[in-house]
């Protein structure tokens, strides 16, 4: 099986310096596009391969580059940005990536920005990713070194400086526009759009926003090629995927799979199974934000379509295990506690619908439910939903809040015919602060 | 007041981005890592430097989970409260390092030494729970190793 992406990445070893990076073959693919192909051929063929954003969105990388303004009259400089800002709880996958082989990660910036014509690019990364900081700091001196960062690369007169800039904490700076925003040193609220950032992006200049994982992929679709990259996928999405499971499951961890792969084949071939003890209830396929999967899911291959064909989204690919002796209202609890305390506060159904929806949970979780109480939250799931919020952040908090409703209602109205929670001694959830 | 080393570093982040303005994040944090925290004396100073006003710099520094605008003990403890983190039991560390400190979210320890601070997910939920104090990360805890890793910091 081939894993392009992990191939030089062995947990618990230093990541590779750029000699023995290039002794594998790295950076090869910078020498090919300067040397051998204009920039609109490198983004014909990363459109051609299907490359599908792996931050969570899913929408083809080089059709998202085409929009880029080109030629000599566009406004300079143009930006390529790193979202390696990885805030989406139950996600831990770009982590991977940036502590296991910067270079791959540079090598695919330098391919992502030759491809726009971006003389400056950003890492932008969360703060909590300390080894990765030092790493990928490390890692572009080392590329600065051997001239392929600075003014004119290998001779080819392509200029490209890059800049790591660490976050602050906030799960909004993950969003493209509110990210342009606090590298900009402003709130990370979100942009309205259009003009979208391929026009008018960072300090109003043509902007690209990639996810970490998005970008590791471009050296080896250049150097190997759109139809290799198509092939590698199991079903009708190209490539690999690095998939994770977290939760009560014996070996949890991050898998570079072929996009396709059954969720039944990760939890129970990569992840172990279930502990000893606990049995499974349901999962988040993506993160936080994507819809409740359930047993009859599991033999789903996780791709693009299928899992949005079952009513929910791939989303990141890293999966969080609900088991039984977890209480989904519990459970959902944190993620809307979650939701509520990152929303930006920008836009009033956001601002003031996701506390709301976290109180009602609250009570019904500390049996003061009252049965009306499910009818104001499935109205939130309306009323929070795709086109009444300015951003997806509320949308997102509502895809497992509906899907609980839908999967684990009877639970909902245990908490509530009971006044209690029927798992309260096994875990009562209060939020922070 | 800056210090000459605070206002090199930060003019080296003005040069980097069109307007002083736009460094006004990396200079809180520069400010922030030598004091701890940023008072409403840092605050006007870095204001006035990168020419925002107080208020307009309060709202960015206020946006962000880790610009600190009230003081913090010499290490801050950050547990992750997050999802994975929820069903792997994290209430129980949360309990344990109430008790052992005798503080609550958002409170400091008597002798200044450690702020305790809930967190969003900290990215390693493959082993959960977790949390960081300062620049180190601690993962699959156990309530049993608290005492352990408390110890490190003094």
């Amino acid at each position: 099986m081939e894993k392009p992406l992990t191939q030089h990445i062995v947990p618990g070893r230093a990541p590779l310096s750029l000699k023995e990076y290039e002794k594998v073959g790295g950076y090869q693919s910078v020498r090919k596009i300067l040397k051998k192909m204009t920039p609109q051929e490198v983004q014909a063929l990363v459109k051609e391969s299907d490359l599908k954003g792996r931050g969570g969105a899913g929408f083809n990388t080089g059709l998202k580059w085409s929009f880029v303004p080109m030629g000599p009259d566009t406004a300079t400089p143009k930006y390529l940005v790193a979202n390696a800002d990885e805030m989406e709880p139950g996600t831990f996958k770009d982590r991977v990536l940036l502590e296991g082989n910067p270079h791959q990660l540079i090598e695919g910036m330098i391919v992502a920005a030759y491809a726009i014509q971006a003389s400056i690019s950003y890492v932008f990364l969360r703060w909590a990713y300390k080894v990765a900081a030092r790493e990928i700091t490390k890692a572009i001196q080392e590329a600065y070194d051997a001239g392929y960062l600075g003014q004119n690369i290998l001779g080819s007169g392509f200029n490209l400086d890059m800049h790591l800039h660490t976050g602050v904490g906030r799960y909004m700076c993950g969003e493209e526009t509110a990210l342009l925003n606090a590298l900009e040193g402003k709130r990370a609220n979100p942009r309205a759009k259009p003009p979208f950032p391929q026009v008018s992006g960072l300090f109003g200049k043509p902007t690209i926003v990639n996810n970490v994982e998005t970008l590791c992929c471009l050296p080896h679709i250049v150097n190997n090629g759109a139809e290799w990259f198509k092939g590698l996928g199991l079903t009708a999405d190209a490539g690999t995927k690095l998939f994770g499971v977290s939760g009560r499951v014996k070996t949890p961890g991050c898998w570079e799979l072929p996009m396709g792969t059954t969720i039944r084949e990760i939890l129970e071939d990569y992840a172990g199974g279930m502990q000893d003890g606990y049995l499974f209830r349901g999962l988040l396929p993506g993160g936080a934000s994507t819809d409740f999967l359930v047993e009859e899911h599991l033999d789903l291959p996780m791709d693009y379509s299928s899992i949005q064909a079952a009513g929910s989204r791939m989303g990141t690919g890293t999966m969080i295990i609900m088991d039984d002796q977890t209480c989904p209202v519990g459970f959902t609890l944190n993620l809307q506690h979650f939701f509520a305390q990152e929303s930006c506060g920008f836009c009033t159904p956001c601002r003031e619908g996701l506390p709301w929806v976290e109180k009602i949970l609250l009570a019904i979780d500390k049996g003061e439910g009252k049965p009306e109480h499910l009818l104001t939250l499935d109205f939130h799931t309306k009323y929070l939903g795709p086109g009444n919020t300015f951003c997806a952040l509320a949308p997102g908090a509502m895809e497992p809040l509906q899907s609980a409703l839908k999967y684990f209602r009877e639970d909902f109205e245990r908490h509530i015919h009971e006044h209690h929670c029927p798992w309260s001694k096994a875990k009562a959830w209060q939020p922070s602060i | 007041m800056l210090t000459a080393e605070e206002k090199h570093q930060i003019d080296h982040e003005i040069s980097l981005v069109p307007a002083p303005k736009n460094a006004c994040i990396e200079a809180l944090k520069i400010v922030q890592q030598n004091h701890g925290w940023i008072s409403d004396e840092s605050l006007k100073d870095v204001a006035d430097y990168v020419g925002m006003s107080s208020a307009e710099l309060d709202s960015v520094a206020t946006f962000y989970n880790l610009i600190f605008r009230r003081p913090v003990g010499r290490h801050v403890i950050l547990l992750c409260d997050s999802i994975s983190c929820y069903v792997m039991g994290y209430e129980g560390i949360k309990e344990a390092l109430h008790e052992k400190l005798n503080i609550q979210y958002g409170q400091t320890t008597a002798d200044g030494r450690f702020t305790l601070l809930p967190n969003c997910c900290l990215g390693t939920c493959d082993c959960a729970p977790a949390l960081m104090i300062d620049n180190d990360l601690y993962r699959n805890l156990t309530v049993e190793q608290l005492d352990e890793i408390l110890n490190k910091y003094t």
